[in-house]
């Protein structure tokens, strides 16, 4: 009877010693993985519209990855100022427009529509209407163009091959 | 006629020279927006006294470098001999930024390595580093008498780059003023 207890006792400080380690390395987890990405927001719908902005401003240190994807401290940083700048009512166009003056259109994934992007937003389409326009005229004029005429050979032989592989062909047409 | 096959060779051509072109260029290199614009204000610490604060009114009426510094940045311990050297020569004084460092490692680094500043200030977590447009360190900017930035240089700077750019630029600005 006492060791039945005593077996008791030992299994459920076991139990609560199990549960208090699966607790503190669920939660350490927890921590390492908020630190990395970005820290943890009380409000997710902030946290979601932060997220939005920062995949269109590319990391000025990795050039090829947004804000939101870069681990480099200066992403960090400006991930946090985007936030601030969301919590204090700001809007994306000023905050944009914060980020631009400072590091210039580089920070934008999308470049803005200006002279010196035309070529940039124009150029392709550009590229598409001259290559269409040049198909379309030489569609044209080849219509144009009188059928080559055939010599007495050239047609015999014609006549000859088209005799040899089909018998539709050896009717004689109208 | 004949004319036609070079068509292809004259494209491959265009687009060779703009390749070309594009591999003498440097991507790391961002020009600077704030060029010719006013100096973002700022207010810091001191870095050898916390106490007191520095602000941009104080260069007021002076041609001044601000260069971004750290302890924590290999390239900086590359171009400061440079900086020392300069400050030498009291050509032109040289507020540090300290951007995104711990003080006591910054002091330290100076001690070792010579002070070439006229004052340093601290921006601990890189606020001022982003009015300022800044992504990398070490970055230098020549700021003119008016609080305009005339000129900022992006990594080391070389003697090179401060013989034939700064000085130059420096000269100019100090005559204009």
């Amino acid at each position: 009877m006492r060791s039945d207890r005593l077996r008791m006792r030992i299994a459920r400080v076991l139990w609560r010693r199990a549960v208090v380690v699966v607790g503190m390395t669920m939660a350490s987890a927890a921590l390492a993985g908020g630190g990395v990405a970005s820290p943890a927001a009380a409000d997710p719908v902030l946290e979601a519209r932060v997220q939005d902005l920062s995949y269109k401003l590319r990391c000025l240190v990795c050039q090829n990855e947004s804000i939101a994807e870069s681990r480099a401290p200066l992403a960090e940083d400006l991930r946090n100022q985007v936030r601030e700048q969301l919590a204090a009512g700001k809007s994306e166009a000023e905050i944009i427009d914060f980020l631009v003056s400072r590091y210039g259109d580089f920070v934008l994934y999308q470049p803005p529509f200006k002279p010196i992007t035309l070529v940039l937003w124009l150029g392709p389409l550009v590229l598409l209407l001259s290559g269409a326009g040049w198909l379309v005229y030489r569609l044209r004029s080849r219509e144009r163009e009188p059928a080559p005429e055939l010599s007495a050979d050239q047609r015999a032989n014609a006549r000859a091959l088209l005799d040899g592989t089909s018998a539709v062909a050896k009717e004689p047409r109208k | 006629m004949k004319a036609r096959f070079l068509v292809p060779l004259a494209l491959f051509l265009v687009l060779a020279g703009f390749l070309g072109y594009g591999l003498t260029l440097n991507p790391r290199e961002l020009p600077s927006v704030l060029i010719d614009k006013p100096a973002p204000d700022f207010r810091l610490a001191r870095l050898d006294a916390p106490e007191q604060s520095f602000a941009l009114a104080d260069m007021r009426g002076k041609v001044w470098l601000l260069n971004v510094w750290a302890s924590w940045c290999v390239a900086c311990r590359q171009e400061h001999p440079v900086l020392v050297d300069l400050a030498k020569k009291g050509v032109v004084p040289i507020v540090g930024l300290n951007y995104k460092d711990v003080n006591d490692d910054a002091k330290a680094w100076l001690k070792r390595y010579g002070d070439p500043y006229t004052v340093s200030i601290v921006d601990g977590d890189g606020r001022v580093g982003i009015d300022f447009g800044v992504y990398g360190v070490p970055e230098t900017f020549l700021i003119d008498a008016s609080g305009m930035i005339r000129y900022k240089h992006i990594g080391p700077v070389t003697p090179e780059a401060l013989r034939d750019v700064l000085l130059p630029l420096i000269a100019e600005l100090s005559r204009a003023k």
